[in-house]
């Protein structure tokens, strides 16, 4: 009885599955507007065939034409005495014969040639006597004998002098040539091979580091105390201006310098030296005991200052970098793009400093306050539980402060202050709140918390399009490779880091624990355990994506990002089929070949 | 001399892996931990270099409280304290001379071990570790060329390089066949006898225990059951350690 009604109720689940699945698939056909007799129309049928006719011949290779004019008297109509037209000379050339060679308007004649070009094709026109002009009578087609035979029909244009029949035809002559279309291909699947080879060397790098705050397993065990998390959203902030500030007064000091060539040259010799030595002082291999404060302290101060030197060494890298590589562009010539390269480097390097300097100071601050925030909430007294209270409500007003003032840059509000008053009560007491839940000796799993952030940024760029990506860089550097290469490698980050970060998270954990148990820091653990097991999966997912990014950068030129798309989408809409033909061609090749290449290398380095 | 107090462990998942276990070590001994799978052997190893964060109670070492370290102290304490795996734990892509260098990370200056710079000193002394256990010839092969047994002498000198008073060792030979588990127990005591480092070694079979251990500690259920001299084991005191249904063999 119970069995019945199962078997029942599965029949009616079923039929209403059914029934479900049938509304779905008619209403998918509705909105995209199946039209099935538009495909079996006659017209729209031989549309396809010339399409797919001029995909076939790709616009590659052509050939020098030679022409050949082939004529025969002809009279309309005849004259009284009748016409006879001079007898053919040299019947080893090419010639026609009319019969009759001459005839009312509107009647038939019947043309015969001989000794033409076998297998060529061309028109027979009429050109009536002195008016500059040909009418074309027929398309002929010579056969493989080099003859032909043609009936047509003579025009109105009745006259006292002969008229004169004319064939031309073309025939191929030397060997076969590249045509333009061939060489433009060319020249752009250079450009997009390079493209998604910058894209991904960039992406590679900026993704490198990032795997690893999205790696789960190295993020789970990094814990601060909340003490040493308020210290540090409270300074880094400040370490980022901080290191803004050293970089523009390196930067200002390596100006100093490079007014003189000479001491351009020598400073940025002589600095990494200093810096080396400096190093080599304040850095001893290694040490059995803690050092004494003021040994501790001049080491620091030691530090600063190579820190500084090597700032300044790298403006002045920079600046020779520039300099060399403008005057290489010059006396090159044709091999100018090498010195415009070195040049671009230096420009790269001076803009990277920037950037690098400042994350450094932030990093540095960063580890200051988390040791601090530690050694403080370790003290367990009053001072460092009314620390642990209010620092933690400084910092979450500071980042409620600073998540608004980002906001406010996308919307502009009017009243910004107020906005920046709500913002911090609101951060304040979420801050609060915060320390209320964590004593001042918990450990509050910060690592976690990066992970989840770095997490989901990387899933809501990977949800972005890299062509959509490619619209806003377009906008912003203009049209051409340089922006489809940012949109790629921007891409590519979210998705390589991701990639990567599921290869640190698949790691064997033994050698992790080894290395930890040994007394080895954070970082060391990476490099010792960790990296010697993530290059062979590393190397065959960037292959992998860079295979993706020359797919992707062969159709990013459609939205204007440079590569042969934008030459593809061109022809396509001028309706010039051959050309794009020859287009896809390229692409088909350079895929296939990049596909090769990646697969190889994957399965040699897995 | 290693103290344990009342130390108890509870995983993420609510297991309870080690209940109120106490007991002291002093040092020079070789002291052997026995239990069933799943006893909390390796969850007791782990705590006390803090692989694993106890859950309560203390453990202290030479007075220190280890439990209490901050992180750059339990730095301090860890590279004092050799470890030595069950699997091994080689970092298999690289060679053996870093597996062993790696044991110096705890003393060498952090920025220049990360650009694969070590002391003419601990180089030296890595070949001198890799000769002790007989395999200085294998120095610049990979990691995972070796056999078992090759692997675990690598521990070993891994081990060895941090200069260790203490060497905690986690069924070091469990993955070994009976020879080759001998000439490992046969290095521990070396290092035991000769160099004078404590060694704390859980072990899978009494034989071995018998034959090398100065003292034994028994854990069942995350519980110490036994604490005292090998020869001390009676059929009672066995059947507590490994349950009712347990014969004793050999
Ligand atoms: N990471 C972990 N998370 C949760 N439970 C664990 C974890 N590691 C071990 N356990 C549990 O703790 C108990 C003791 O395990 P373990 O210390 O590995 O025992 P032994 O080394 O004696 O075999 C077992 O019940 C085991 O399942
Ligand atoms: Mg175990």
């Amino acid at each position: 009885m119970k069995k019945k009604k199962s078997s029942i109720r599965r029949s009616l689940g079923i039929g209403l599955g059914i029934l479900f699945a049938f509304f779905v698939y008619a209403y998918g056909f509705q909105v995209t507007k199946v039209n099935l007799a538009e495909t079996k129309s006659e017209h729209r049928q031989q549309q396809l065939f010339r399409i797919l006719r001029a995909l076939a011949r790709p616009n590659i290779i052509e050939y020098e034409k030679e022409v050949f004019e082939v004529r025969v008297p002809v009279m309309i109509p005849c004259p009284a005495d009748g016409f006879e037209p001079d007898p053919i000379e040299d019947t080893t050339q090419p010639y026609m014969v009319v019969t009759p060679s001459c005839s009312d308007p509107r009647t038939n004649v019947h043309v015969e040639g001989f000794n033409f070009e076998p297998l060529t094709r061309g028109p027979l026109n009429l050109a009536p006597f002195e008016s500059g002009v040909n009418l074309q009578l027929a398309n002929i087609e010579i056969d493989r004998f080099g003859h032909f035979e043609a009936t047509v029909l003579l025009p109105n244009r009745p006259s006292d002098e002969a008229h004169e029949i004319i064939a031309i035809t073309r025939r191929n002559v030397g060997s076969p040539k590249l045509t333009t279309t061939a060489y433009d291909t060319w020249d752009k699947i250079v450009e997009t091979v390079f493209l998604a080879l910058l894209a991904t060397t960039l992406g590679v790098m900026i993704a490198i580091p990032l795997s690893f705050f999205a790696a789960r397993n190295l993020m789970k065990d990094v814990t601060s105390s909340l003490l040493g998390i308020s210290l540090s959203i409270l300074l880094i902030p400040a370490g980022l201006l901080l290191g803004l500030q050293v970089a523009d007064w390196s930067y200002q000091v390596s100006q100093a310098l490079t007014g003189n060539m000479m001491m351009a040259v020598s400073g940025s010799v002589l600095s990494p030296v200093l810096v080396w030595f400096g190093l080599r002082w304040a850095l001893p291999q290694q040490e059995n005991r803690p050092p004494k404060t003021n040994v501790k302290f001049f080491r620091f101060a030691v530090m600063i200052v190579a820190a500084f030197i090597f700032i300044i060494f790298l403006y002045l890298l920079s600046f020779l970098l520039l300099t060399w590589g403008n005057a290489l562009d010059k006396a090159l010539g044709n091999f100018g793009f090498l010195g415009r390269f070195v040049r671009d480097l230096g420009d790269i390097l001076n803009t990277v400093v920037r950037v690098i300097v400042a994350l450094g100071v932030a990093g540095f601050f960063g580890s200051f306050a988390g040791r601090w925030g530690e050694a403080l909430s370790r003290r367990k007294d009053s001072l460092s539980r009314a620390a642990h209270v209010l620092l933690a409500i400084a910092a979450g007003a500071a980042l409620a402060i600073i998540l608004m003032a980002i906001t406010n840059w996308f919307y502009l509000f009017r009243d910004i202050n107020l906005y920046y008053a709500y913002a911090g009560g609101v951060g304040a007491v979420l801050g609060l709140l915060a320390s209320l839940r964590y004593k001042s000796t918990d450990a509050v799993p910060n690592g976690l918390i990066l992970y989840y952030v770095a997490r989901t940024i990387f899933n809501a760029l990977r949800s972005v399009e890299a062509l959509v990506m490619a619209i806003v860089f377009v906008v912003w550097v203009g049209i051409g490779p340089f922006a489809g290469s940012l949109a790629l490698a921007l891409h590519t980050i979210a998705s390589l880091a991701k990639l990567y970060s599921e290869q640190v998270e698949s790691i064997m954990a033994g050698p992790l624990e080894a290395v930890q148990a040994t007394g080895a820091n954070r970082l060391q653990t990476i490099v010792y355990a960790v990296i010697p097991q993530i290059i062979p999966p590393y190397i065959s997912y960037t292959m992998y994506r860079w295979d993706i990014n020359v797919r992707m950068s062969t159709i990013i030129g459609f939205v204007g990002g440079g590569g042969i798309g934008f030459l593809l989408q061109q022809n396509i809409n001028l309706l010039n089929y051959r050309d794009a033909s020859a287009q896809m061609i390229a692409i088909a090749i350079v895929v296939s070949i990049m596909d090769y290449i990646s697969s190889v290398l994957r399965e040699k380095y897995v | 001399m290693l103290k344990i107090q009342n130390l108890t462990k509870i995983y993420e998942g609510g297991v309870q892996a080690l209940t109120d276990v106490s007991f002291e070590v002093p040092k020079g001994q070789f002291l052997a931990i026995i239990g069933l799978s799943g006893s909390g052997k390796s969850t007791l190893l782990r705590c006390i270099n803090r692989l694993i964060e106890p859950t309560r109670g203390k453990i202290y070492w030479n007075d220190v409280d280890i439990t209490d370290a901050s992180d750059e102290e339990l730095r301090r304490i860890r590279r004092k304290i050799g470890m030595v795996f069950q699997h091994f734990n080689l970092v298999h892509r690289s060679p053996v001379l870093t597996n062993v260098l790696a044991g110096r990370l705890g003393y060498v200056n952090p920025a220049w071990s990360l650009v694969n710079r070590f002391p003419k000193s601990d180089i030296e002394n890595a070949y001198k570790q890799l000769e002790r256990v007989g395999i200085a010839d294998k120095a610049h092969h990979r990691a995972d060329e070796l056999s078992g047994g090759q692997q675990q002498r690598v521990g070993i000198a891994r081990a060895m390089m941090q200069n260790p008073e203490i060497i905690l060792a986690d069924e070091p030979v469990a993955s070994l066949d009976p020879v080759l588990a001998h000439s490992i127990m046969q290095y521990l005591e070396k290092i035991n006898k000769e160099d004078g480092v404590t060694v704390l070694c859980s072990l899978h079979f009494l034989d071995l225990v018998h034959r090398y251990a100065d003292r034994v500690v028994a854990l069942n259920e995350g519980r110490l059951m036994f604490d005292g001299l090998p020869k001390d084991i009676d059929d009672a005191k066995f059947k507590d350690i490994y349950g009712r249904e347990a014969e004793r063999v050999g």
